[in-house]
C-alpha cells in the first residue's frame, strides 16, 4: 500500500487516541500530562501532513508556533505541579479533589 | 528529489521508513499510557517524539523534526524526568484501576477512534504529493520573516515565552501567598 495522507492522518488519529486514553485512565497526575503532550504532537503531525499534501507552508508555521507554546506551557504546568506536590505530598489524582465538592 | 530522501532511498524505501517509524511511534505511545512507573512513560515519550520527527523528515519538515528532537525530546522531557526525579515519584502502589476512569477512557479511546477514521476514509482528501522543496528551511524562514504576514504572531510568542518564565519564578518561590 502506498503510503499518502491517508496513512499519516491514521497515524495522528491513533495518536491523539491514545493520549486521550492516557489523560482519562492514568491515575498519576505526570502521566497525565504527559498524555496531553502526546495529544498536542498527535495534532502537530496531521498539521504538517495536511501541510505537505496541500502544497502549503502555512500548517509547518502553526506547528512552529504550537511547539513554541507547548514548550511555556509545559515549563508552567510543571510548575504549577511541583508547587501542588509540595503542598499535598502526592501526584495521584484521586486524592486532589479539594476543588471538589 | 532531495539528498535526504535520495539517502533513505538508498537504505530503505519511503513506505518501509514510513512503517517503521509509524510503528515506532505507536507502539511507544501505547507503552506511555500502559507502564507502570512515570519514568518508563517519560522514556516511552522521549521515544514516540522521535519516530515523529522521523515522520515530519518524510514530509520534508526537516527543520520542525529538528525542533521537535532539541524542543520535545530534549528540553521539555528532560524537564519532565528532573521534576518526576526531583520529587521522587515511584510506581503506584498496588495498581487499582478506577472502574468509572476505566469505562469512560475506553469508550471515549474507542468512539474517537471510530469516528476520526471514518472521517479520514470518507473525506476527499489530495493525493498528490506537492513540490519536494515545500519544507525546506529557507522557504519556511522567509515565509516567518520577509513575508510580514507572521512576523506579529512570532514577536507575541516571544512575550509568552517571557510571562511563562516569569510565572515559573513566581510559582516556585518557596512562599506562596
Amino acid at each position: 500500500m502506498t503510503v499518502g495522507l491517508q496513512q499519516f492522518l491514521v497515524v495522528s488519529a491513533f495518536l491523539f487516541c491514545l493520549g486521550l486514553l492516557g489523560v482519562l485512565i492514568r491515575r498519576n497526575i505526570f502521566v497525565v500530562y504527559m498524555g496531553l503532550e502526546l495529544m498536542l504532537n498527535a495534532a502537530n503531525l496531521a498539521l504538517v501532513s495536511f501541510s505537505r499534501y496541500n502544497d502549503n507552508l502555512d500548517g509547518q508555521i502553526m506547528v512552529f508556533f504550537i511547539i513554541t507554546v507547548a514548550a511555556a506551557e509545559v515549563a508552567v504546568g510543571l510548575a504549577l505541579l511541583v508547587a501542588l506536590y509540595r503542598k499535598r505530598q502526592t501526584a495521584h489524582v484521586d486524592e486532589l479533589t479539594s476543588l471538589n465538592s | 528529489m532531495d539528498r535526504i530522501t535520495d539517502i533513505l532511498n538508498g537504505l530503505l524505501t519511503y513506505n518501509t521508513a514510513f512503517y517503521v517509524f509509524a510503528l515506532m511511534t505507536l507502539a511507544c505511545g501505547i507503552l506511555v499510557v500502559t507502564s507502570r512507573s512515570p519514568v518508563t512513560s517519560a522514556m516511552f515519550l522521549v521515544l514516540t517524539m522521535i519516530g515523529i520527527s522521523g515522520l515530519f523528515v518524510l514530509l520534508n519538515a526537516y527543520f520542525l523534526a529538528a525542533v521537535q528532537i532539541l524542543v520535545y525530546a530534549g528540553a521539555v522531557m528532560v524537564l519532565f524526568l528532573f521534576v518526576i526525579m526531583l520529587l521522587n515519584i515511584g510506581e503506584e502502589e498496588e495498581r487499582q484501576w478506577n472502574k468509572f476512569a476505566l469505562t469512560t477512557g475506553s469508550t471515549g479511546f474507542a468512539g474517537l477512534t471510530c469516528l476520526l477514521l471514518l472521517t479520514i476514509w470518507r473525506a476527499d482528501l489530495p493525493t498528490g504529493i506537492g513540490s519536494t522543496t515545500v519544507g525546506s528551511t529557507k522557504n519556511l524562514g522567509n515565509l516567518l520573516f520577509t513575508d510580514g504576514r507572521f512576523l506579529l504572531p512570532f514577536e507575541l510568542v516571544s512575550l509568552v515565552l517571557l510571562a511563562a518564565m516569569m510565572g515559573v519564578i513566581l510559582l516556585s518561590k518557596k512562599e506562596i501567598k
